[in-house]
């Protein structure tokens, strides 16, 4: 188990690498000039040298590269363009707001997901099974950005319960879990779980469908097992495959976004990457997908961890 | 000699609804007596799975019609309400499966499977449900019992297999175990090693069984008395040695002459022809009759009464009625 986990561990190595050069490569290969946002229209082509060479940009990629993920490594991931401010303080505080917001998220979705798809998997082909289904595809199908505006129209708007945008009175960096904070993640959280819920669902619904289906279950009856009983292995069978797709999920949602956030106005990664990519703030740009890639590696190997802390079947060792 | 009987099925009809309707079982009837082995011999979809399937009502319940008597040691199975069944189930009769790598629950250890069971009808705490599982391994003779009790059904072999689900199976101490072709998906060495446990194990506890399969073979080894199944009915029981030596039944006498075992070499085997009916609707005539080489006219009229040709001896044909009326 332990040596499983090191060695997926080091596998990771490789994988972060070429997601660090992906990442340097993908904004310099998009077009565009990023200093267009900071110098005035009319700045001498003296001054425009001068900026180039204080963020580097006239040096060879390869050496950029280097200097980069020099400075990545020390936790330094430059300045940003667009604000002057250093990427990590921006990074700490959309990281920390996406975190808040896509946690709450997720354990609507996963609950109500899990929840739906096992009840549906449970009495396939029934009136049940017919509207959990019918509930999940709404899920996976409607869109999202949409459905945020128009819980904004209903409980914002016309029934004034619930603020439409922001993080609270504290802005972007001062989150504290009272009521008038929470008043603000209610919305965009709810929105943001209807797509792992949906799709959690239809996960779940086929594999509790699948194993119900196989001979083994007809064994646990005939050992006597009650309903209950029987759900408990059927459980744990799900439990691997459904935590595949629960940690891709988690993933996407960790990512923050883009969408919902700016429907929301919500202070966080997918907001920031939005505001970074129409300002070609490549410091900034480069430090979230950086960031948001590591979180992806990262899930996949907890996954596959707890997988085959799951699933004997799984190779070990 | 009347004993009570252990197993008394009479006029079992089983129908499995869907776009097409299977009549899988018809009228049967069977008993069965303490500590006696039964056969139930016959092809592929003649419903012997199914009747054993029906007798621990493992059958999905909105899917099957299920209409006639069963009872185990004068209980009415039908009749039990969900506690009392999963107390019968396992506790009473249990089952062993064809494919023990599809019976057993993938994700759980053999030893937690059977200390299942331990805890479910014995009521003993993890520990002791675990020692008990390790000396049901043992009983099966299962090598190194110690390790396979860790072990996963994908990790051991599929003799090995079987035998933990006999372990398993046994674990509940059962009046009544119901072997649904226990050898069929095991090597033709291993067969033998198992139906020689079977044998062993039961004549040791003195439980009755019901040995489904479709190898006359086998049904030799392991029972005392045998039903011949076709189409959903029994048309023939008797004693191993009366249904060998001397078959009424025209299937019964198709059947033991397509058998393998002692047939000459370089000789053409001999064969049923055609095919068993498809029984979308309950037979009306003798469902055996397209296949058959002695078919009367009065054959495709209606269906054969059992007839009761010696004490042991039941055959569901008109050649016989005729013979004895």
């Amino acid at each position: 188990m332990f040596i499983y986990a090191l060695k997926r561990l080091i596998y990771v190595l490789p994988v972060a690498i070429g997601v660090s050069l992906i990442c340097f490569m993908l904004v310099h290969i998009a077009p565009g000039d990023p200093l267009i946002s900071v110098l005035p229209p009319d700045a001498s082509a003296d001054l425009r040298e001068q900026i180039r060479r204080s963020y580097g940009f006239d040096r060879p990629l390869p050496i950029q590269y280097w200097i980069w993920l020099k400075n990545v490594f020390q936790g330094d991931f430059g300045t940003s363009i667009a604000t002057g401010r250093p990427v990590v303080e921006e990074l700490r505080k959309a990281i920390g707001n996406t975190i808040i917001l896509s946690l709450i998220a997720t354990l609507i979705g996963f609950f109500f997901g899990s929840l739906f798809g096992f009840v549906a998997g449970y009495h396939r082909d029934t009136v049940i099974d017919k509207i959990a289904s019918f509930i999940s595809v709404i899920g996976v199908s409607v869109p999202h950005y949409w459905l945020g505006m128009v819980l904004v129209i209903i409980f914002s708007v016309q029934l004034g319960w619930l603020p439409a945008t922001g993080a609270g009175p504290g802005g972007s960096s001062a989150w504290v879990w009272d009521w008038t904070h929470i008043k603000h993640l209610i919305l965009p959280a709810i929105t943001m779980s209807v797509i792992p819920m949906g799709i959690i669902a239809r996960t779940v619904r086929a594999l509790v469908a699948d194993i119900l289906s196989q001979e083994f279950v007809q064994g646990l009856r005939a050992k006597g097992l009650t309903d209950r009983g029987v759900l408990r292995h059927v459980i744990k069978n799900t439990a691997p495959t459904a935590l595949a797709v629960m940690g891709l999920q988690l993933g996407y949602l960790l990512g923050g976004s883009i969408l919902i956030e700016t429907v929301f106005s919500w202070p966080g990664t997918g907001f920031l990457l939005g505001q970074a990519i129409f300002q070609r703030d490549i410091p900034l740009l480069q430090g979230i997908i950086l960031v948001l890639a590591m979180f992806f590696v990262f899930l996949n190997l907890i996954v596959d961890v707890l997988q085959s802390a799951l699933d004997p079947r799984v190779q070990r060792g | 000699m009347t004993q009570q009987p252990l197993v008394k099925i009479s006029d079992l009809h089983v129908l499995f609804k869907g776009q097409k309707n299977v009549c899988a079982v018809n009228g049967l009837s069977l008993n069965l007596l303490p500590g006696q082995v039964l056969g139930i011999l016959g092809e592929s979809g003649s419903g012997k799975s199914v009747t054993l399937k029906a007798l621990l009502r493992l059958l999905p319940a909105h899917k099957t019609e299920i209409r006639g008597l069963i009872e185990v040691l004068g209980r009415n199975v039908m009749s039990l309400n969900a506690a009392d069944l999963a107390s019968f189930r396992g506790g009473i009769a249990s089952m062993i499966f064809q494919d023990p790598m599809l019976a057993l629950d993938p994700v759980y250890t053999i030893g937690d499977q059977i200390a299942e069971v331990v805890t479910r009808h014995h009521g003993l705490k993890r520990r002791d449900a675990m020692a008990y599982a390790l000396d049901m391994l043992k009983k099966v003779r299962i090598p190194s019992p110690e390790r396979r009790l860790k072990a996963y059904p994908h990790e051991i072999s599929g003799g090995m297999r079987q035998r933990a689900m006999i372990a398993l199976a046994l674990a509940g101490n059962p009046k009544l175990l119901l072997a649904d072709e226990p050898t069929t998906a095991l090597d033709a060495s291993v067969q033998m090693q198992i139906l020689l446990l079977l044998r062993e194990l039961q004549k040791e506890s003195g439980m009755g069984m019901i040995f489904v399969t479709h190898d006359i073979g086998v049904a030799v080894e392991i029972c005392d008395v045998v039903a011949v199944m076709y189409a959903g009915q029994i048309v023939e029981t008797g004693t191993i040695r009366d249904i060998v030596k001397d078959p009424k039944h025209p299937y019964t006498k198709g059947l033991l002459a397509a058998n393998l075992h002692g047939a000459e070499r370089g000789k053409r085997l001999e064969t049923i022809p055609g095919s068993p009916p498809l029984l979308e609707s309950a037979p009306t005539s003798c469902s055996f009759a397209p296949r058959c080489a002695y078919t009367q006219a009065v054959c495709r009229l209606k269906a054969p009464e059992a007839v009761t040709i010696s004490k042991n001896i039941t055959v569901r044909c008109i050649l016989e009625t005729n013979m004895n009326s």
